[in-house]
């Protein structure tokens, strides 16, 4: 089959999958709701409960969970073929250890950061992503020109733990409450409660994603190895500041968005990987189509599942997905 | 005139000579005798009813959390609540350490150093003044909890009475969310002492029925419990008066819950509402305030 019709296959199966759940995710919840309530215009907004729940409540957060999930399982794509390590995640860099110190700092020593609807705490973890991505990319650059994988991985993962060690000194100055808190936003949240933290991301995500349409066949080559995509015309370090940038920026509005979220990053490329092959013309579309359509169901899981309590979506990630990854993994092999 | 000033200044004198006795004498006033003499408390809640049953002269050290009363913040701080500094607290040579029920392994700790411990459970609204009474057997102070208790007791009870037989408004008790925004907010369920108070002011919590203290839950549930009240609790700061609107303003964009429409948000701010101790009555009285706003008066 020619490249261009199984490329757009490939995002017509999986675009119909995340679009589904997209449609169908706002439609289930812990509270029964009625369809034709929530679209009466004959009913004023605030005297419609049903309405409120779908467009305050279950909208804002499936369309969270589609951007982050996409975003997350991009990202990973991005990382594993930038450091040529399968084992790499959006978290391997030190991005959302950086974003869960700002967070932790946020909820422990409250100061009011508040900006255009978005509470303080995404705005503290996008500003502590931020800094984590500058640090080290200042690390691996300053000793050669152009981007050292080894160093840009060992500097990360370095990095994860020089910032977890400071959440656990912020976890254990912070009093009961907040340590509990803490550890909440760590297993990921996707009830943002408005549409302003979204559009606040969003940006952030787009710019991200308009990066990651230009990079596939870069990838394909840089897989081969610096030299090889060189000596093939590609420009290597152009290549690797631009997927090292537009991952980390897309990783970091992500978790500012929803938390942590793990899994996704590491298990949705590879799962997708099993499906289609490893060309990443069909693997990183796929991956952001996937990873988008699995968060909405994982989050559909979460508010469902105990209601009326809400399961924290990081949690669900690797208790849903694991067992289906490994079952794949086996039939494959 | 004349014997008003003469007899304010004799009350002004007896009460200097009350205060400077102890230190005049070494030994703490009006235990009995045999009573711990060297108390430290890493329980907050228990901190502030050992002030309250007259046993402050008593207590030598306080945990790193306790924010009062006042006398508390003076004495040295041994640490945090779930891991204290066993080294200060041995060398302040105490003879009752008060401490969680759950930490068997620092009771060990502190029982291989000769040093008796006082395990405290914290239960629903009625292990106050169980407590306290308990507490005052315990450190010779038993005739003074006993009034303390009794007092706070005859508040709790003109609350019950005052509103029994008034409609239940449906109360929504939120103790944590992000500041200036509906997110990752945690709820009081059915089971606790700030459940307790809901019931006692004469509400009905809405997430009564699920049977455990906190309850995370997201905006879809409590849109659809549509509470008619919501008391949401601010503790560990003090907020100005344009916070306390700012978070007033972030529950409005749940325009439909019946709280909202009339103007039913009740921001909270203070320690006394959710550390248990005697302040609780006031943070009962203050709950009871926005519940049935008439049950002062009877009306």
């Amino acid at each position: 089959m020619p490249l261009r019709r199984r490329i757009f296959l490939t995002v017509a199966l999986f675009g119909a999958v995340a679009v589904a759940a997209l449609v169908l995710a706002p439609m289930v919840g812990s509270a029964p709701i009625s369809l034709r309530r929530v679209f009466d215009r004959s009913i004023p907004f605030t005297d419609n409960p049903d309405a409120q729940i779908f467009f305050i409540s279950r909208l804002p957060r499936t369309l969270a969970a589609a951007l982050v999930g996409a975003a997350l399982a991009a990202s990973g794509v991005v990382f594993q073929a930038l450091l040529r390590n399968p084992l790499a995640t959006p978290f391997t860099l030190g991005v959302s250890s950086g974003a869960a110190l700002g967070a932790m700092l946020a909820i422990t020593f409250p100061v009011s950061l508040a900006f255009a609807g978005v509470s303080t705490v995404p705005i503290a973890s996008f500003a502590g992503a931020l800094g984590a991505v500058a640090i080290v990319y200042f690390l691996s650059t300053v000793r050669r020109h152009g981007l050292s994988t080894t160093v840009l991985l060992l500097a990360g993962i370095t990095l994860n733990a020089f910032f977890s060690s400071l959440i656990l000194f912020v976890q254990y100055l912070a009093d009961f409450s907040q340590t509990m808190r803490t550890v909440r936003w760590l297993m990921g949240d996707l009830d943002v409660g408005s549409y302003a933290p979204i559009l606040a991301a969003l940006p952030f995500l787009l710019a991200g994603f308009a990066v990651f349409a230009w990079l596939p066949r870069a990838l394909n080559l840089l897989t081969l190895g610096a030299d090889a995509a060189s000596a093939r015309g590609v420009d290597v370090v152009r290549t690797q500041r631009l997927a090292f940038f537009s991952a980390s920026l897309a990783t970091g509005a992500a978790v500012s968005l929803g938390g942590p979220v793990g899994f996704i990053g590491i298990i949705v490329p590879h799962l997708v990987r099993l499906l289609v092959g490893a060309d990443h013309r069909l693997v990183l579309p796929a991956s952001a189509l996937f990873g988008a359509a699995f968060l909405i169901g994982c989050d559909v899981a979460a508010r469902t599942l105990i209601a009326p309590m809400v399961l924290p979506v990081g949690i669900l990630t690797a208790m849903i997905g694991g067992p289906f990854f490994l079952w794949l993994l086996i039939r494959r092999g | 005139m004349r014997s008003l000033v003469q007899l304010a200044t004799a009350a002004a004198l007896i009460a200097a000579v009350a205060c400077a006795r102890p230190e005049a004498s070494g030994s703490r006033p009006g235990a009995q005798p045999g009573a711990p003499q060297r108390i430290i408390s890493i329980v907050p809640a228990v901190t502030e009813m050992l002030f309250a049953i007259g046993a402050g002269p008593q207590v030598v050290a306080v945990s790193s959390f306790d924010t009062w009363p006042a006398d508390a913040l003076k004495l040295p701080k041994v640490g945090a609540l779930l891991d204290p500094d066993i080294e200060q607290v041995i060398r302040l040579r105490p003879d009752l350490v008060i401490v969680y029920g759950a930490e068997s392994e620092l009771r060990a700790k502190l029982g291989r150093a000769g040093i008796k411990t006082y395990p405290y459970v914290m239960g629903g609204l009625a292990n106050l003044t169980k407590t306290m009474r308990d507490l005052g057997r315990q450190v010779g102070r038993a005739a003074e909890a006993e009034a303390a208790a009794a007092a706070i007791d005859a508040r709790f009870d003109a609350i019950r009475r005052r509103v029994a037989g008034r409609p239940k408004p449906r109360t929504l008790l939120v103790f944590g969310r992000e500041p200036g925004s509906l997110r990752a907010i945690d709820a009081s369920g059915g089971v606790g002492f700030l459940s307790d108070i809901v019931e006692l002011a004469g509400g009905e919590n809405v997430f009564g029925a699920v049977k455990r203290e906190s309850v995370r839950v997201g905006t879809e549930e409590i849109l659809a419990a549509r509470p008619q009240i919501v008391i949401d609790l601010h503790y560990g700061r003090d907020l100005a008066p344009d916070q306390i609107d700012r978070e007033r303003d972030a529950w409005k964009s749940l325009g439909s819950l019946p709280a909202v429409r009339e103007g039913k948000i009740a921001i909270l701010v203070g320690n006394q509402f959710v550390v248990p101790g005697p302040r609780l009555v006031d943070a009962a009285e203050a709950i009871a305030d926005v519940v049935h706003p008439q049950w002062r008066s009877g009306r």
